[in-house]
């Protein structure tokens, strides 16, 4: 298994902030996302996996250039091996790279379904390609005529998948493509991830949902409080053991199939952020050298951020 | 405390297809009812409308034999939201959202995990999981007898959940609660409920 | 951070708008006199040192008369835009909660206030209210506040739908704890934003009107009146009985505007962190 092509995707070091005001007229800013780092190679789903708050969601942002107008990004962004100008997003998003948003008010309210999924093309082959993309997420044909407000909002959400995946395009980016979808369409809408990977798409899946993940990720990044912590095949979350991060094998435990244990404590509000490792403050094995910067540091087939990670094992 | 649904069908304007058809339904105090069904089924909407927000368009919704929604002052059934930055005021400090609950000791919050620093903020200030457990607390006041539950820890991240749901199921033996749990993961209504329904 | 930075901006531009306004309606109402002396012996004097803005025809002094307009102004637009934000406030709010026939009635005027031509209506109802400095502020005060309730509705129509409202009615909370607590932090702002931006037009419809010759009389020196009697003396070579008057009118509304608009963004969350 040689890797020569450069990953479709490749995120180093990003970091997010938001100016902000505070009482009166000091601005501070404000970092949301710290140190965040993934990569999406062609042909495999990886998935961002992080709770609500976390800021995964600017991840998906950052990369399409649609953040707002107060944020401001560090960072490297790769894609294709060279840097993903504004310019050039602006060139390959809707196109190369698509987004199945987390909101579902992505869609314009004032124009039919089918046409917005065909992105207005009216071509015999799109039509067909519609058909069947409606057929496989039990949609019904009438839906293509309808306006979104008529839709139930798992319908919606089934609707943007579809948008996504009209194309053919080289990076999906699913921000939380399926929450308050019955497991049946959730599964399929993976297995579509799936069948875009094996033509040779990057995924990139960015979800709280670590059972999904498990099930349907080639990879795993577990990102917690604006870092990510630890990256690892999916395999590694079939058992405990095979994790290294503490926050990990947390998340593991408290899964409800393995005990549904919880560990005290809270994610850190971006305001309050810890120096060095943001799991510190709740970590079992915290020391103070956690509060300095955490390298990376391999652990086979992954790598975690932790350097207390070899005990762990 | 028994609440029930009788023949309940609902729709949300005269002439749009029915969300909920000749539902029927009950939950007593002491008892932990999960719902499960498939999306758009309605399982949210039945959950408004146990909660009193609204009105079916045929058949009832009683608690101890009278309506829901003629009950006037605190309504000792209360629903948690599925998205606790809706159900909060974000022009208003987080002391304010306990405050509106019945009597909410201080004892409750801490076992919730709220920070007393988190009682100044505003709610742009706090994660969807902090949020939510300054939204339970203030459902669980004092003449709370039946709380509703509708997909309150789908947004949070497994660790948050199992806090709140271990929270919760202590909170309602020991008060000898009802529950009505909504939530589309099976493992977790499994270990959280007496009792499981399927709608739909 | 010492850093230069929109909310500062805005404030700076706050204090000078409002010391400017201040301070031309303070000075307005001290030279009423001066603004009505003539002085056959200093008529038509071009603007020079001792009078800035020059004389007229009756050797009035032009910078006392145009700052007594001014004033008038002010005070027309302040105390019209008030009423007409007052106004605006009721009748949103009673339209938004007194049930569907209220708000039927209410959406009713509104459409057909906004319908009929703005400056018809305005000479229609302060002909009808005795001209005059009364029936210019009743004028205007009836005819502008269409807009800010269409938005005070609007907004009260949504909170009232949304989760928190509906929970707090679920605790047993009344309507005025709900009004009070929840409506009210929301309305404010946008209230004070649309009373501000009501200012310049109120003035602006004043002096027009005024200039039409169905508002103040021609006894006070208003600035419509300043302007139209300027209009006969302008063919004359005397540009500078319309041009200064006119120009300080400008910089008035202008000052009312940029008050309103720089608050508007301080609330606005599309602008407020910029």
């Amino acid at each position: 298994m040689e890797k020569k092509l450069p990953p479709i995707l490749e995120i180093r070091g990003l970091q997010i902030s938001f100016k902000q005001y505070e009482k009166g007229f000091s601005q501070t800013e404000l970092e949301v996302i710290r140190d965040l780092d993934v990569c999406v190679p062609a042909g495999e789903i990886v998935a961002v996996v992080g709770s609500s708050g976390s800021g995964k969601s600017l991840l998906a942002h950052a990369v399409l250039g649609i953040l707002p107008y107060n944020a401001s990004v560090k960072g490297e962004i790769l894609y294709d091996g060279e840097a993903l100008t504004e310019k050039r997003v602006k060139r390959l998003r809707g196109d190369e790279i698509v987004l199945v948003p987390q909101s579902t008010a992505y869609l314009d309210p004032l124009m039919k379904t089918g046409v917005q999924i065909r992105k207005g093309k009216k071509d015999a082959a799109s039509k067909e390609r519609l058909h069947q993309i409606f057929r496989e997420y039990e949609l019904k044909q009438e839906v293509e005529e309808q306006y979104p407000f008529e839709l139930s909002g798992g319908m919606t959400r089934r609707i943007m998948n579809a948008t996504a995946l009209m194309g053919h395009p080289r990076l999906v980016i699913a921000d939380e493509p399926t929450p308050g979808l019955h497991i049946s369409v959730t599964r399929r809408a993976m297995e579509h991830f799936r069948e875009l990977a094996d033509m040779g798409a990057g995924v990139l899946l960015i979800t709280h949902d670590l059972e999904l993940a498990v099930e349907t990720a080639d990879r795993i990044a577990v990102f917690y409080a604006g870092s990510t912590l630890e990256e690892v095949p999916a395999l590694a979350f079939q058992s405990c053991d095979t994790l290294h991060h503490p926050y990990s094998r947390a998340l593991w435990n408290a899964m409800p199939k393995h005990g549904f244990q919880p560990i005290p404590g809270t994610q850190p509000y971006a305001r309050e952020m810890p120096q060095g490792c943001p799991f510190g403050p709740r970590c079992p094995k915290y020391t103070q050298e956690c509060s300095e910067k955490i390298p990376w540091r391999q652990t086979g087939d992954g790598r975690v951020r932790c350097i207390h990670a070899e005990e762990a094992q | 405390m028994i609440l029930q649904a009788k023949n309940v069908s609902f729709q949300y304007k005269e002439n749009a297809p029915l969300v909920l058809q000749n539902i029927s339904f009950e939950v007593k105090e002491g008892e932990r009812v999960g719902l499960r069904g498939k999306s758009g089924i309605g399982k949210t909407t039945l959950c408004r409308l146990l909660a009193g927000y609204e009105k079916p368009h045929s058949g009832e919704v009683l608690l101890d034999g009278r309506p829901v929604t003629e009950y006037r002052g605190y309504c000792p059934v209360q629903m948690v939201w599925q998205h606790p930055e809706q159900a909060v005021n974000p022009r208003r400090r987080m002391y304010t959202v306990l405050e509106e609950g019945d009597g909410i000791p201080q004892e409750m919050t801490a076992k919730l995990g709220i920070e007393e620093a988190w009682k100044q903020r505003f709610p742009a200030e706090l994660s969807g999981g902090e949020l939510q457990r300054f939204c339970i607390a203030r459902a669980l006041g004092k003449r709370t007898r039946i709380l509703l539950a509708d997909e309150i820890s789908t947004m949070l991240d497994l660790i948050t959940q199992s806090q709140i749901w271990t929270f919760l199921l202590e909170e309602a033996k020991r008060r000898n609660l009802g529950m009505v749990v909504v939530s589309h993961s099976d493992d977790l209504l499994d270990r959280i409920c007496t009792r499981i329904v399927e709608i739909g | 951070m010492k850093q230069w930075n929109r909310r500062k901006a805005t404030v700076l531009i706050l204090v000078i708008s409002i010391l400017f306004l201040v301070t031309v309606a303070a000075a307005g109402s001290q030279c009423s006199d001066a603004a009505r002396a003539t002085d056959f012996s200093r008529k038509n004097l071009l603007p020079c040192l001792e009078y800035p803005f020059g004389t007229d025809w009756m050797g009035r002094d032009m910078f006392a008369r145009t700052l007594k307009g001014l004033s008038l102004s002010i005070l027309i637009g302040v105390l019209a835009a008030a009423i007409s934000a007052v106004i605006a406030l009721v009748l949103g709010i009673c339209a938004a909660t007194l049930g569907r026939r209220a708000d039927g009635v209410i959406t009713w005027v509104i459409d057909l206030i906004m319908g009929i031509p703005h400056m018809l209506l305005l000479i229609l109802i302060s002909v009808a209210a005795g001209r005059g400095l009364k029936g210019v502020i009743i004028g205007v005060a009836f005819t502008h506040w269409t807009s800010l309730a269409r938005l005070i509705r609007a907004e009260v129509m949504q909170l009232k739908e949304s989760p928190y409202v509906k929970i707090a009615g679920k605790l047993g909370k009344g309507k005025w704890y709900v009004a009070y607590r929840h409506i009210l932090p929301h309305l404010l702002p946008q209230f004070a934003v649309g009373l501000v931006l009501m200012f310049p037009h109120a003035i602006l419809h004043e002096a027009s009107i005024t200039f039409l010759g169905f508002g103040l009389t021609s006894e006070q020196p208003a600035i419509g009146i300043i302007l139209s009697e300027s209009m006969k003396y302008l063919v004359l070579g005397k540009w500078w009985l319309a041009l200064f008057p006119g120009l300080a009118l400008v910089v008035t509304v202008i000052m009312f505007y940029l008050l309103g608009e720089n608050l508007r963004r301080l609330i606005d969350p599309n602008s407020a962190h910029e």
